[in-house]
């Protein structure tokens, strides 16, 4: 069902079925190549959409966190440190075509956990995260020739904290660069979308590699403290808030572990007066609205040019109004759940403090669903460039419209931020286009796009956005020794 | 040339003239000043003999050390690569003239003989040669187009992380020096730089050449006097990008690394620094950042 009641006309219902995605009763951590229930707390994973439990977990507690990296240890200087890259490679490829052959049931399985339209878990999250394994996979074998020295070395044992916004690209985004070096890896998925990393460790161990040589253990905060507290570990890698990437970043100081963080964002998606208007909008759209938001890279300012504020702002809510929200399993679905109450009240609390200071807000003709996590597409204009929703990441589908004048007034705007992850252009003027890029201080700059991902392309941030960069041949640097 | 650059003579024959001494200062946003302090402090040869006094660089010349890079910063990150190389590369250039020179503070700052001064010279003006080649090569060595599996358009470069507060070496007062400076420069970084506390000399003579080497003022600036009232005030600027603890012993890296991390630093703090060695391109990486552009394919 839709929940805007003034589309032309009405869709019929189109849900995957959820017995797609083969849910257990409960899921078990995996450790040294063996599945067993963690020794932490046994918690439910529940669906966001409808706030039902989907399977009981049993977390992992520091004791398992010291098995794992044990296990790990084990396993990089047992087996996998000694492979051939040729060989090390063939694994990887099997995990990226086991991924590709359960694609259906992750997708199904991602959207139930996680809250997302199925669209985006089937057309994004999962086959970038087959495509991610079979990228690195081919790293594996031609490492001397990346560009790090003729023959670079791995790490050790890599520590890796992921978050709950795209829970299978991301285990794929940390393990495959990891793996294709030559490291072992211990990955913790965030407490609420557990799910699939659980089932990508079942693909591992169908594929037959090494036990110990990856290692999923559910968990909270604490299980990732007690990760990142392990002797052991000789490489952390988070990806999460800047809030806690700072604290990690502090506990590993001078400590010689390696550290790569991709962290918060506020980034400008910048519409200039002679862009194809309808084409900014979808990239608009796209920017802020893919995921509900919960995008580090999300266009969350809306940087437009004062002689088009109203066209655009009036195009996009045009626009806003044919959005589908509800069901993520839906295929007609546009926008689905908040991922957790916790983040939802966070979404609301920044959206009422915008309203506070001044900021006009905006949604479409919107009914939520009774039950699960909603909050409805929002658009602030009349914001200043100081307001609390123009500094500070909201994780949440809330655009935030500020205006400019001439280019240099966007380029200080654009950059007026801790952050510096990503960036949006929209112009028809190809050396604008060029001299934005140039001024952005963001790590991807998107022009006349936003949001596109590919494992080929380095992914990650200036400033307090983190450092390293995940994807193509830079991804690899952050899994070998640097050279001396 | 003066007999004993970087000394003093303590007395003068009655037919020899008075040698003029230097005042050795800091270098900020292109001056020389004093520190706004008023301090300075002794420095002495290995053997304790008084060779100068140095400027004592206090909190407020780091700030405004920081705020002139800051200022520098767009025009030197933004000058073209091929620019960028001519200008370090004549900082070479200016270093050479003054071989003699260098060579005297070198003996002096560091006690040894000659010979080795001169090797540490020669390698300091060759470390400029290096960096100075690197300059446009490097954009074409670690960037280039990635193939993204779409209609898109999609390439990577690296930038120049912003204003890089160093710690210089404190043995090397010269080609350690010109080691981590150089590099930090060549990429388009503005630097904050603490000398070597006890043998500050050869780097403060050092940004004389900088001054007449068509580097913008601002681009680099020095400040000498005590490391560990110094570092931990350029660890937890804010405006300040990246911190490299290469001159700080490894048992006082902690605090200054977690100063960092309030602001999410780029640190580098390794284990040795080779001077010897062929300088590779790791110093070049660590205080860069990668951009990836997309763009559409379409007509």
């Amino acid at each position: 069902m839709s929940a805007f009641d003034n589309t032309a006309f009405d869709y019929a219902p189109a849900p995957e079925s959820r017995a797609i995605a083969r849910l257990k009763p409960s899921y078990q951590i995996f450790v040294d190549g063996e599945f067993r229930d963690g020794r932490g707390e046994a918690v439910k994973t529940i669906n966001p959409a409808t706030e039902e439990p989907l399977a009981e977990v049993a977390e992992a507690n520091a004791a398992d966190v010291t098995d794992a990296v044990a296990a790990a240890r084990r396993a990089y200087e047992g087996s996998w440190s000694r492979l051939p890259g040729s060989e090390r490679s063939k694994y990887l490829f099997r995990i990226a075509r086991a991924i590709q052959e359960r694609g259906r049931e992750l997708a199904v399985l991602e959207s139930l956990d996680n809250g997302k339209p199925i669209k985006e878990s089937r057309d994004v999250d999962i086959p970038n995260a087959a495509a991610h394994f079979f990228y690195y996979a081919g790293w594996a074998d031609k490492l001397g020739y990346a560009g790090f020295g003729p023959n670079p070395r791995p790490i050790g044992v890599a520590g890796q904290i992921i978050p709950w916004n795209f829970p299978l690209l991301m285990a794929a985004w940390k393990i495959a660069p990891a793996l294709a070096t030559g490291n072992t890896v211990v990955l913790k998925p965030a407490e609420t979308t557990p799910l699939t990393a659980l089932t990508l460790a079942e693909i591992i161990a169908e594929c037959d590699l090494p036990p110990g040589v990856v290692n999923v253990l559910a968990g909270g905060p604490e299980v990732g403290q007690a990760l990142v507290e392990e002797p052991g570990v000789d490489k952390l890698a988070f990806t999460g808030s800047t809030a806690v990437g700072k604290q990690l970043q502090r506990s590993v100081a001078a400590s010689g572990k390696r550290l790569s963080l991709e962290l918060g964002g506020k980034a400008a998606n910048i519409v200039f007066d002679d862009a194809a208007i309808d084409q900014a909008v979808e990239g608009i759209v796209t920017g802020i609205f893919f995921n509900q938001g919960h995008v580090c890279c999300a266009g969350s300012r809306l940087l437009v040019q004062e002689s088009v504020h109203d066209e655009v702002v009036s195009a996009l809510q045009d626009r806003l109004q044919t959005l589908r929200l509800g069901d993520p399993l839906d295929k007609n679905t546009d926008i689905g759940a908040i991922n957790s109450a916790v983040q939802l009240a966070r979404v609301r609390e920044l959206a009422d403090v915008g309203e506070a200071e001044g900021a006009t807000r905006w949604s479409p003709a919107c009914t939520l669903p009774d039950r699960g996590f909603w909050f409805p597409p929002t658009v602030f204009t009349g914001a200043s460039q100081a307001s609390r929703i123009a500094q500070e990441e909201i994780f949440g589908p809330v655009l935030t419209v500020l205006t400019f004048r001439t280019p240099q007034e966007a380029v200080d705007k654009a950059n007026n931020t801790p952050y510096g992850l990503s960036a949006g252009v929209w112009t028809e003027k190809g050396s604008r286009i060029l001299w934005m890029a140039n001024r952005l201080r963001a790590g991807v700059v998107w022009a006349n796009t936003f949001n596109r991902f590919d494992p080929v392309s380095p992914f990650g941030g200036y400033g307090e956005s983190g450092f390293g960069r995940e994807g193509g041949r830079h991804g690899l640097a952050a899994y070998l020794e640097s050279e001396a | 040339m003066p007999s004993k650059p970087a000394g003093r003579t303590r007395t003068a024959q009655p037919a020899e003239r008075v040698a003029v001494r230097k005042t050795y200062k800091l270098y900020i946003g292109g001056a020389f000043p004093r520190s706004e302090s008023g301090r300075s402090y002794p420095v002495t040869d290995p053997a304790g003999t008084l060779l100068a006094h140095a400027a004592q660089a206090s909190r407020k010349d780091l700030r405004d050390a920081v705020t002139a890079a800051r200022k520098a910063f767009a025009g030197w990150s933004r000058a073209t690569a091929y620019n960028r190389g001519q200008v370090l590369y004549r900082i070479a250039e200016m270093m050479e003239g003054r071989r003699e020179q260098f060579i005297a503070e070198i003996v002096a700052a560091e006690g040894g003989g000659a010979d080795a001064a001169a090797a540490q010279v020669d390698a300091a003006v060759d470390r400029w040669v290096w960096y100075a080649g690197w300059s446009d090569k490097y954009a074409q060595v670690v960037g280039g187009a990635n193939p993204v599996a779409g209609p898109y358009f999609n390439f990577s470069l690296p930038e120049p992380s912003g204003v890089v507060g160093i710690v210089a070496p404190q043995e090397s007062s010269l080609l350690g020096f010109v080691s981590v400076v150089a590099p930090a420069l060549t990429t388009g970084n503005t630097v904050v730089v603490v000398a070597s506390s006890q043998r500050p000399l050869p780097a403060v003579s050092l940004t004389e050449a900088l001054a007449t080497s068509d580097l913008p003022g601002g681009v680099l600036n020095l400040l000498t006097g005590s490391v560990d009232e110094l570092a931990p005030w350029l660890a937890s600027h804010r405006d300040v990008n990246c911190l490299d603890l290469t001159g700080v012993p490894a048992a006082d890296r902690v605090p200054l690394a977690q100063a960092a991390a309030d602001t999410v630093k780029r640190v580098l703090a390794p284990a040795t620094l080779d001077l010897a060695a062929e300088p590779g391109t790791s110093r070049l990486a660590a205080f860069v950042e990668t951009k990836t552009v997309w763009h559409p394919l379409g007509v």
